[in-house]
């Protein structure tokens, strides 16, 4: 490595130490003096970016590990399966996060078991619990023969390992089920959430958008792998992605702006001055992000090249964070008559867990066989026949 | 059911019903009346000044509907519509996650902000006392009969009534008979119910419809999708191994790759 490089990682890291710093001091304020002194939050706006950002945008981040986990163990696409560990390491990571945030955030996180007791099927939330919780474990099971082959305890990971196609079929089922719910979270707010977000289609605009970033966030990762580690994905997998993608971005803005059209909600989008301004200016920036995201996606010469693919993934992920922060916050504002503006010790806890899922991924990325030119040989296979073909051809 | 109706022709601004709600809830009493609803104010009497100059008052209280948002979106069911009419909270098992607060169309559930066990604080509708046989105490305490206990049919019966009586006294709609599927609170105004901050948009069915909606949906698309899951295995499985079988290298067998990969 050379001193230059030396230097850049030595800057990465001190600011990385620093925002964790940052968060451990606002977690440490959270818990000693209450939410109320490292919040911004009120009893007219009692929700903000630790469930906007943490909790909705984590959990939609994390829909590429059951989408590429089903795409290859379901419909059996073997040339995905390259994809599969960092599609779930992303997944197992951002769950575990999104339960890390909920501890700051729940008001009495040590009753955060209780849904498994306290039945209430009338509500999402409960829904939502129970699917997370019992995703997470379902992640976890995946994720072990990475951990188990490094250990090397050969049962335990031929144990899991048989049990992969059901698992990944209840990961799929959990996975529909919360993506779309936390989207009907917002649907019993019809006074309350700005017409341009409320919609009857929450929860499959929300299960939609969760695909197309998931995807997004496959190809996101194996380039910034690539950058840090010189370890990523073929081009043509990606290629193939990034397709995808395209496919459920179109169904995505297809649904959106037809439900927006069909239901007369689009003129709150051309409020150009005044009340609602903030509101139709912020529309634009999420859905012409998701629409630059199709169109690029949409062209051979994006998907072919690492860089542009690069990008149009961006992009995706932008729109994708900015339609969970209008819904979650922007939406919700007007009718609370707030300006609700994060903390500075709720956003340093945003960034800390950001900060920590960056830093976990690159220490399983590095001591972890997560990317394949380290054993191509050991992938978890629940279908070995067209494989051991494979060899033979 | 019991219910409150609230006059606001005839409220007189003592705050008496704020007094007795204090005393009753056993809530610690302030120097000056609270201005909002609060962790230790359940319910709040607040100034309307009018165009004639002279000043109107309302009440701020919980509006305890008959199938309230904040009950039916409670993970752990921590907010209960009992029998009798009150919305009551059970602070043991709540976690904290505030979806009550956020789905409350009335904005009025308040929440400990401050504290390291919070609790969600609102009006209790007297439940302890209306199990004992008395009526809820800002009703009892009401000098003016602004603020009358009864049963839900007596009182939707005295509310149009007192409409019938003097059509131009007042607006004519008996806020909380129908609103979000009625509620047990029921507001009689001569000014737009939107001025008292209650909100006027809201649906005729109860908002737990709307969710439930999409809840009602699950054990079908768990099935479907639990069918549709095994097919889809199956067929491309078997679609491989007859490709197998042939002899013929499926276009998604893993052979392209590995072979690209050399």
């Amino acid at each position: 490595m050379n001193p230059g490089q030396l230097f850049r990682r030595l800057i990465w890291r001190l600011l990385a130490l620093a925002i964790l710093a940052g968060g451990a001091y606002a977690a440490f304020v959270r818990f000693t003096q209450g939410l109320g002194a490292a919040t911004n939050l009120s009893d007219t706006y009692p929700w903000g970016i630790w469930i906007g950002f943490d909790v909705l945008c984590g959990v939609g981040l994390a829909a590429g590990g059951f989408a590429i986990t089903s795409a290859v163990y379901i419909l059996h696409i073997e040339q995905l399966r390259p994809v599969v560990r960092p599609a779930v390491l992303t997944a197992f990571l951002g769950y575990v996060l999104v339960v890390v945030a909920l501890m700051l955030d729940l008001g009495k996180p040590w009753n955060i078991w209780r849904p498994v007791v306290m039945w209430n099927p009338r509500s999402v939330m409960f829904e939502v619990a129970w699917c997370v919780m019992l995703y997470t474990a379902v992640l976890a099971l995946e994720f072990s023969p990475n951990v188990f082959n490094r250990l090397g305890w050969q049962r335990a990971e031929k144990a899991v390992k048989s049990l992969v196609v059901p698992l990944v079929g209840l990961g799929f089922l959990l996975s529909t089920l919360h993506q779309s719910s936390l989207g009907s979270l917002y649907l019993i707010l019809p006074t309350k959430l700005h017409a341009l977000w409320y919609s009857p289609l929450l929860p499959a605009l929300f299960f939609l958008s969760a695909i197309a970033t998931g995807l997004g966030m496959v190809i996101f990762e194996s380039s910034m792998s690539a950058r840090a580690f010189g370890r990523a994905l073929e081009g043509h997998l990606l290629a193939k992605i990034a397709k995808a993608q395209g496919l459920f971005l179109g169904l995505y803005l297809f649904l959106r702006f037809w439900d927006l059209g069909w239901r007369g909600s689009l003129p709150p989008a051309f409020v150009l001055s005044g009340a609602g301004a903030m509101e139709a200016a912020m529309f634009w920036v999420e859905n012409g992000l998701f629409l630059l995201a199709l169109g690029l996606v949409l062209a051979p010469q994006v998907r072919q090249n690492s860089q542009y693919r690069f990008w149009a993934s961006v992009t995706v992920i932008g729109g994708f964070l900015m339609n969970r922060l209008n819904v979650s916050l922007t939406g919700l504002e007007a009718a609370a008559g707030v300006r609700y503006v994060p903390s500075w010790m709720e956003v340093s806890v945003t960034a800390s867990i950001v900060v920590l899922g960056i830093a976990l991924f690159a220490l399983a990325a590095k001591h972890l066989p997560i990317f394949p030119p380290e054993t191509p040989h050991a992938l978890p296979s629940a279908a070995p026949q067209p494989v051991e073909a494979g060899h033979h051809a | 059911m019991r219910a409150l109706l609230f006059d606001v022709t005839k409220c007189i601004g003592c705050g008496a019903c704020s007094e007795a709600c204090l005393e009753s809830n056993r809530l610690p009493a302030a120097a000056e009346p609270a201005a909002n609803l609060g962790p230790d104010t359940f319910t709040v009497l607040k100034t309307l000044p009018q165009p004639s100059g002279e000043e109107a008052y309302y009440r701020r209280l919980c509006m305890h509907c008959l199938d309230p948002a904040c009950a039916s979106v409670c993970p752990v069911g921590a907010l209960e519509k009992t029998a009798n009419g009150p919305v009551v909270y059970h602070e043991k098992p709540c976690l904290g996650c505030r979806y009550c607060i956020q789905a409350c169309a009335f904005n009025v559930p308040r929440y400990e902000w401050d504290s390291l066990t919070p609790r969600v604080r609102k009006c209790t509708f007297c439940s302890e006392r209306l199990m004992r046989g008395e009526s809820n105490a800002c009703a009892e305490a009401c000098p003016a009969g602004a603020t009358m206990s009864g049963t839900r049919e007596e009182l939707l019966k005295e509310a149009h009534r007192r409409i019938a009586e003097a059509p131009d006294s007042y607006v004519n709609h008996v806020y909380g008979e129908r609103e979000a599927g009625g509620t047990s609170v029921l507001v009689l105004s001569p000014i737009p119910f939107d001025k008292l901050e209650l909100p006027l948009r809201l649906p005729a069915e109860p908002l737990p419809v709307l969710t439930f909606e999409a809840l009602s949906k699950i054990p079908a698309m768990v099935g479907a999708g639990s069918f549709l899951l095994a097919g889809l295995w199956w067929f491309t499985r078997r679609k491989e191994e007859v490709a197998l079988a042939e002899g013929k290298t499926n276009k998604n067998a893993v052979s392209r790759n590995r072979g690209g990969e050399k």
